[in-house]
């Protein structure tokens, strides 16, 4: 199956990521942060990247910018986690170049219905 | 897949608490008026992230109040309004909300819901009055249904038709669609979800191979799906495009048996409806740059030709507290066995033993190395505990109306954690004290001459294998005299003696001394210093006080580094070795005969040493061991304190001072008075640990049980 990065940096959010799409048969890398998992994606070439947005050192939407400048992430799906609803930070993020977002709260069920949406 | 969320609820209370403590630290350096960025972006990010955790693991509640915290600091973050006392006020009373709601979920304990709506309302009147209008933020997120699987909510839909339809739907990407990592193949896969399709393709915009952009998508597609009553789940599948393709849908034909479209365009595929997984690749085929083609260079590696990079793991790993006194324990009884081992190789010769002897004095050092390590896996900085103090200094100042600073050094000092536990209570209250009755008020210190402010110093730091805490104030420091009067009326000293200011100061330690002329709310309830004292003996620690009439006070705590080795003073009764712990021990001394008193028929005897009577233990008699020697000026006399109180201890001799591991009596026999543990010496040998406080209170309890059998006796003969 596919490797996907998890990043957050709330511990029980990351886990409960990862401990889903590891039921679900993807290998998953954890990053506690933009920084982590920035250079966590250089050394590793991911299939998919799920991201927090507010998180210190670097956050989501950074992360994302940053990401889209590697040229092994230029087509790479990433989904950005946020509790707003609101279109000013769907925005945001797809100005960054994300692919598409999961809004919190969300149940592992739709984690795993999303993330199929976007892996080949 | 069915995932019991339960399983991170304990990471997700533990997390939170630790957020908290990150939201009120910040909250508190926060000066009047002025928010820092970086600040309110920390407290915001961890409302933030609670929020998020609450509603994802079900607990509506907290992720309601949160929800409205967040408004109010998205206010603060946006410049539309300051952090007022007022403000400040609030937000620290809703991190004890937030507090009380998590224990509440996390020990199942009950919940005062009134006070938290109140706090609730209060934060909304604020975000009321600053928004012009009653508040109508985004909605609070409600908390997921177990067993939904709609990933998105979009917009409302227009009323389904019915009957079985036809959606045409007109798609044509723009040129950031791929480089956002969106897939027209994975776009048509959703939709074939739906029902069955039909796509066409429009190759016209494709320009000649040597201008072809393989990164630029030139098709465009037009769509039939049969299916999907409502629009919603169509939204839904091109919620993420947005404005990087041109999407038309038209509202369905009702059909018409038009069955596959007439063509309309140069290329044409029927996709047939779909088995969910093969996708329909037809579509795509015609293209010569299909998106397959695109993702070419990334596409995955071959299996494990890609470098195995760590994954980066977060650099602490949290272990249960048991596993590392397992630890210790082990590196106890290995520090025992090297020791053996020493001692047995001091009587050895022969040809190989001046190696063996190198080779055990490596051991030596590497066991010491190895023992010191294991130790500070148990340590932690000390400001886990100074934390708390700018909250509390800044509460209670406001409360009784004085100006206080705190001024915190020495944060990163650690200390095991057991006694980092214990230690908080303690300072708690001495921090107390010192607002309470040191430091004086406003219009006291202007006619000192003192600024308005106080100053309470939170010191700490290494001395000598020990550490030193401190809490040191600038207010008026003891009333030598009132002490003195109050200790006189106590009967603690007697009315003509006289004592060093010291020692004077030191009485407040006693039992029940209070000299604060009135009760107040903030200190003065019962706990006295004489329970700071004992805690803090009871952690092996002691503690000083030092004052200054019109300059403050300093209380001053020794606190050893780790519970589990002891500094302790090796005595010999007969052929038994008894440990005291140093720091009880006032002096050792050697007595002469006419320094003794007799008392109560030569039943008990006294020491007559600087104007104080002593009390003699025969540690011989007290063990039933048979001692070197019974007279007392033949032995020695080991004067002990705690509490105040003083008493000799008669041994045979002093032997080495050392450091020991302490072995507990309880877990491995049972508790017993006077005795604190037991300890393996180098040689093999178990000596018992004594224990100061109770061996003074079984002698006295032996003393007075004494004198009720003399009495009852002298009644029977009468």
């Amino acid at each position: 199956m596919a490797t996907i990065m998890a990043v957050d940096d709330s511990a029980s959010m990351r886990r409960m990521v990862a401990f889903t799409l590891k039921g679900a048969g993807h290998e998953v890398i954890e990053a506690e942060d933009g920084v982590e998992a920035f250079s966590a994606a250089r050394d590793r070439k991911v299939d998919l990247v799920v991201t927090d947005v507010n998180m210190p050192n670097m956050d989501g939407i950074t992360l994302v910018r940053e990401l889209r400048t590697l040229p092994t992430y230029r087509f790479t799906p990433i989904l950005v986690l946020t509790t707003e609803s609101s279109d000013a930070k769907k925005q945001e993020g797809r100005a960054a170049g994300a692919t598409g977002w999961i809004v919190k709260p969300f149940s592992p069920d739709q984690l795993i219905a999303t993330i199929r949406k976007v892996l080949g | 897949m069915t995932i019991d969320l339960a399983q991170f609820h304990e990471m997700f209370f533990q997390e939170s608490a630790e957020a908290l403590d990150t939201m009120e630290q910040t909250l508190l350096q926060i000066t009047e008026g002025t928010v820092e960025k970086e600040q309110i972006d920390t407290i915001f990010r961890v409302a933030h992230s609670i929020k998020g955790g609450s509603a994802t693991f079900g607990f509506t509640g907290i992720a309601s109040f949160t929800h409205t915290i967040e408004t109010l600091l998205d206010l603060v973050r946006t410049g539309r309004i300051g952090i007022t006392p007022n403000e400040m006020d609030l937000l620290l009373r809703s991190v004890d909300v937030m507090r009380e709601m998590l224990s509440a979920e996390q020990y199942k304990r009950p919940l005062d819901e009134q006070a938290v709506a109140d706090l609730q309302d209060s934060v909304k009147a604020v975000i009321a009055r600053s928004s012009g209008a009653a508040p109508t933020p985004v909605p609070a997120p409600a908390a997921v249904e177990p067993g939904s699987s709609v990933p998105v909510p979009a917009a409302p839909a227009p009323a389904a038709a019915p009957g079985a339809e036809r959606w045409r739907i007109g798609f044509r990407p723009g040129e950031n669609l791929l480089a956002r990592g969106n897939d027209p193949l994975r776009i048509f896969r959703e939709l074939s979800r739906l029902g069955e399709m039909s796509v066409r393709v429009d190759a016209a915009g494709l320009p000649p191979l040597a201008q072809l952009d393989p990164h630029r998508c030139y098709l465009n597609w037009n769509l039939e799906l049969a299916g999907p009553r409502e629009r919603e789940a169509l939204d839904q599948v091109f919620d993420w495009i947005g404005d990087d393709a041109d999407i038309r849908i038209d509202a369905p034909v009702i059909d018409a048996p038009v069955t596959p479209a007439a063509p309309r365009a140069e290329g044409s595929a029927v996709a047939p409806k779909p088995a969910p997984e093969p996708m329909p690749a037809a579509a795509a085929q015609p293209a010569p740059v299909a998106p397959a083609a695109v993702k070419a260079p990334e596409t995955r590696a071959a299996g494990g030709e890609a470098p195995k990079a760590a994954p980066s793991e977060s650099t602490s790993i949290r272990v249960s507290i048991e596993k590392i006194d397992e630890l210790i324990n082990t590196v106890g009884e290995l520090v025992i066995t090297q020791s053996m081992l020493s001692q047995l190789m001091v009587n050895m010769d022969g040809p190989q033993s001046e190696e063996l002897r190198n080779g055990l004095g490596h051991l030596e050092r590497q066991m010491r190395a190895l023992q010191e390590s294991v130790m500070r896996v148990r340590m932690l900085p000390i400001s886990f505990v100074f934390n708390r103090f700018p909250r509390m200094v800044r509460d209670l100042s406001q409360k009784l109306g004085k100006k206080v600073e705190l001024r915190m050094t020495g944060e990163q000092t650690e200390l095991d954690k057991t006694v980092l536990e214990k230690i908080g209570d303690p300072l708690v209250h001495l921090v107390r004290n010192s607002i309470d009755h040191g430091i004086e008020t406003v219009e006291g210190r202007r006619v000192v001459g003192k600024p308005e402010a106080g100053t309470i110093h939170l010191n700490a730091y290494h001395k000598g294998g020990n550490i030193i805490v401190e809490v040191i104030d600038d207010g008026a420091g003891l009333n030598r005299e009132r002490i003195l009067a109050k200790a006189r009326e106590r009967g603690l000293i007697g009315p003509d003696e006289e004592l060093s200011d010291d020692r004077i100061y030191n009485l407040i330690f006693q039992p029940g001394f209070s000299t604060a002329e009135q009760v107040t709310d903030v200190s003065g309830r019962g706990v006295g210093m004489d329970v700071v004292r004992r805690n803090i003996m009871e952690l092996g620690g002691n503690v000083q006080i030092f004052s200054n009439a019109d300059h403050g006070s300093t209380v001053r705590i020794r606190l050893p580094l780790t519970l589990a080795i002891l500094d302790g003073q090796l005595v010999r009764v007969g052929r038994e070795v008894y440990v005291i712990p140093l720091v009880s021990i006032v002096e050792t001394i050697q007595i002469r005969r006419e320094q003794i008193n007799s008392v109560a028929g030569g039943r008990a005897e006294l020491l007559r040493l600087r104007e104080e009577c002593i009390p003699i233990l025969r540690l011989y008699q007290l063990f039933e061991v048979e001692a070197d020697t019974t007279e007392l000026d033949d032995g020695l006399l080991t004067i002990v304190e705690s509490d105040g109180q003083r008493m000799g201890i008669f041994v045979d001799e002093l032997q080495a001072q050392q450091q020991v591991v302490i072995k507990s009596l309880e877990t491995n026999f049972r508790q017993l008075t006077g005795i604190s543990g037991a300890t393996m010496l180098g040689d093999g040998r178990v000596a018992l640990i004594l224990d100061v406080p109770g061996l003074i209170s079984l002698f006295e309890s032996r003393e007075k049980q004494a004198r009720d059998d003399r009495q009852a006796a002298v009644r029977h003969a009468a």
